[in-house]
């Protein structure tokens, strides 16, 4: 972490994160530019972007319609042409439209003009469930994207991490999906350094020491494995937790150093199983520490069905809590 | 068709290879490319690949015999062709006294299967980690008791098994191969073969790296007539730098930033100042180096390996510190290859980790000479305004082959290194 100024640190949610990161990126750079639904008079949903638009004017905090593949696409365009978009999905079940501008334009950018143009744009986005958000406002989406060579996946799942990598997202010369997991808005707080940071993207953050298991994780579920680890150290059983914090470009020689350590891998997201981060991560450990393994690779995520209840039953379903986290982190030690 | 494997050649120089352990049996099929015996040489133990698919008809080397490269030492059928049945053990198993069960290893064909009343399952259960730490430390998965679900061995059951040493059977096996290993009319009792735990009053029989490192050492000890020198070298600044990167560095690539890649980057500058110093004796000649090849002397428990740094001239102290870290690593998984072990053109020995402060290298046979990192110590130190002040020094000793240059170099050699060193930090970028 790059900290240049002072030392001093400030108890933030990732809700203030986000906001106290977007506010100084406005404040220091005039090409810096937020567009989406209810970011202007609005100040956005989750209330990040309240009064930016008295501040800094509807020239640069931009209401848009609801048009999605409007918004990135607009926002392309401007980061092709020197500004620095911001531009936000209200809701990350909402980010359909615009798959063609991320996919086929934003992430292609740099290729196609032979690195004449790049596509230096943010896309933030809540996702994630837990809150009662019913079909369209709980879903996962990393696992579409994280196929796109071209394109950054961030999730972080600290404050402090949120505005780091949320500043070298800015700074990137190439696009960057910002992920933030909306249970953890306000759920999570903790110290953010003072003055301007970044963390480097790709970069794992090993959160615990262990010696028996890896688990690999991001976002909201960091928090819930890191809570069932400590349990399990309370009942003698040393598991390792990693941050992945970026899930593209991903920190492979983290990973791989902690199951060489370990030996025995167990990956949680809250995405669907099926083709989601935690199927990469097991193919890349099978392809490059196969010899390290004594246990088969283990994956706890969603259920493979179309979406997040609205009942409560449901969503619990869908989600892993920390207890069943704790279980199969159990059962794969004692393996 | 039958194809007669011989042994292989690993390595330019080297001339002879030890048939370590045959992974496949008499009998037993094997595809190509798959590994089926492991060969060990100057240091190196390499898995021989198959050059074709086909049954295991005869096998003509013994685990523990050393035989020259190029002599036969398997007999495969290829695929097609009718296999003969395999034929009984060649000799009686040596061990079959032993009350420990004897690996199947060193068995004869066919033996390992009744040696003992654990079923194979054992072996189909076990993971990738078990069967590789199970070849690596030649213990026998059917001789252990499981700890996991179901009985099943774990990969720290391996490594507990292995700490206890392999069988005496083992070490017999590598003693009577062993043409270097003492021999009296009456030898005495052979004791446990791991060097953790020697039992007094025993013989603990060479292992292969032990004796290469014997006749190494021997040779280069009669063969350049040994110089030594010292210098005390004020590495505070050096020291300042790196106390103050080693966290992020550490972070950010994963490897321990020490005070070794600094020193070696001041070595391979002084090595272009010197070039003698990064040559060898030959009868024709000095011969002066094109490359320069930084081996790095590292300590196991059982014996001495020397990685080598290629073109350590090339690489940033960062790079330096991460080709190191790497081989580092290797060496303590038992990685290395032979590439990894040949070609140094000069040696390195980080002498001072255990507070050693002065100490006469052998050289490396082959090189010009060897310089070692003693421990860095806190001293009060006049400084050349007669002030005094506590400074961390430390000694550097060059071992030098008297016959390629004369004291002069060698002590300029040692000055340009001791000036380069203390140059550096406490600012800069690694």
């Amino acid at each position: 972490m790059a900290v240049s100024s002072s030392a001093t640190s400030t108890v933030m949610n990732n809700v203030e994160a986000v906001r106290a990161t977007l506010y100084e990126a406005l404040k220091s750079d005039d090409r810096t530019v937020i567009l989406g639904e209810d970011v202007g008079a609005r100040g956005n949903v989750f209330l990040i972007t309240k009064d930016f638009i008295n501040e800094f004017g509807p020239q640069r905090i931009i209401d848009t319609p609801i048009a999605e593949a409007s918004i990135v696409g607009i926002a392309v365009g401007m980061a092709m042409e020197g500004l620095r978009p911001i531009a936000e999905i209200q809701f990350a079940d909402f980010i359909y439209p615009s798959f063609n501008q991320i996919v086929g334009e934003a992430a292609k950018t740099r290729y196609r003009s032979n690195g004449e143009y790049t596509c230096p744009l943010v896309i933030r986005t809540p996702y994630g469930g837990g809150v009662r958000g019913a079909l369209s406002h709980s879903v996962s989406i990393e696992a579409l994207f994280y196929h796109v060579p071209g394109l950054k996946i961030v999730a972080p799942a600290f404050p402090a991490d949120v505005k780091g990598l949320l500043n070298a997202a800015i700074d990137d010369p190439d696009p960057v999906l910002f992920l933030e997991h909306k249970k953890t808005y306000r759920l999570i707080k903790g110290e953010v350094p003072d003055g301007h940071y970044t963390i480097p993207l790709g970069k794992a953050n090993l959160l615990k020491e262990g010696t028996q298991l890896t688990v690999v994780s991001y976002g909201l579920y960091v928090h819930w494995a890191l809570e069932a680890a400590q349990k399990l150290q309370e009942e003698g059983l040393s598991v390792e937790v990693i941050d992945l914090r970026s899930i593209r470009p991903m920190d492979k020689g983290t990973i791989l150093r902690s199951v060489e350590k370990t030996r025995k891998l167990l990956i949680v997201h809250e995405d669907n199983k099926f083709g989601g981060i935690g199927a990469e991560i097991s193919a890349m450990v099978a392809e490059e520490a196969l010899f390290h393994l004594d246990a088969p690779i283990r994956r706890l995520c969603a259920p493979d069905v179309p979406a997040m209840g609205y009942a409560l039953p449901l969503e619990e379903e869908y989600m892993s809590s920390p207890g069943e986290m704790a279980e199969a982190m159990r059962e794969l030690v004692r393996f | 068709m039958a194809t007669t494997i011989t042994m292989p050649q690993l390595g330019e120089t080297v001339t002879e290879g030890t048939v370590a352990q045959w992974l496949k049996k008499v009998g037993d099929s094997v595809d190509k490319y798959e590994a089926f015996v492991e060969v060990s040489t100057d240091k190196v133990n390499a898995e021989v690949p198959s050059p074709v698919t086909g049954t295991i008809r005869e096998v003509l080397v013994k685990e523990g015999e050393t035989v020259a490269t190029g002599t036969p030492i398997a007999v495969i059928d290829e695929v097609g062709a009718a296999a003969p049945p395999a034929p009984p053990p060649a000799e009686a198993p040596k061990a079959a006294a032993a009350p420990a069960p004897a690996p199947a290893s060193s068995n004869g064909a066919g033996s390992s299967a009744v040696s003992n009343g654990t079923p194979d399952s054992a072996l189909r259960a076990a993971s990738p980690a078990v069967r590789r730490l199970a070849r690596e430390h030649h213990v026998d998965v059917r001789t252990i008791k499981g700890t996991g679900t179901n009985g099943r061995v774990t990969a720290d059951d391996v490594l507990a098994a292995a700490s206890m040493g392999p069988s005496a059977a083992v070490g017999q096996a590598i003693a009577s191969a062993t043409p270097a290993a003492p021999r009296t009319a009456a030898p005495p009792p052979s004791g446990t073969s791991t060097y953790g735990e020697p039992i007094p009053g025993t013989v603990v029989p060479l292992n292969q790296a032990r004796r290469i490192i014997a006749e190494r050492m021997v040779e280069s000890k009669h063969t350049a007539p040994h110089a030594w020198s010292m210098v005390e070298i004020d590495v505070s600044n050096v020291w300042k730098w790196r106390t103050r990167e080693k966290d992020r560095f550490e972070r950010e690539t994963g490897h321990k930033l020490t005070l070794l890649p600094f020193f070696i980057r001041a070595v391979v500058e002084s090595l272009a100042a010197f070039p003698l110093m990064n040559g060898k004796f030959t009868p024709e000649g000095i011969y002066v180096n094109k490359d320069v090849n930084v081996g790095v002397a590292i300590g196991l428990p059982t014996n001495l390996v020397v990685p080598v740094i290629k073109n350590a001239d090339q690489l940033s102290i960062k790079g330096l510190a991460i080709a190191a870290g790497e081989l580092i690593d290797k060496a303590r998984r038992n990685k290395l290859g032979v590439d990894d072990l040949s070609g140094g053109t000069f040696t390195v020995n980080n002498n001072g980790a255990n507070g050693s402060w002065a100490s006469a290298p052998i050289i490396n046979a082959g090189q010009a000479g060897i310089v070692t990192m003693e421990a860095v110590i806190k001293k009060p130190v006049v400084r050349d305004d007669d002030s005094i002040a506590i400074r961390h020094m430390m000694n550097s000793c060059l071992s030098l082959d008297h016959r390629v240059v004369d004291g002069y170099v060698a002590s300029g050699f040692l000055a340009d290194l001791k000036k380069r060193l203390e140059r550096m930090g406490p600012e800069g970028s690694l």
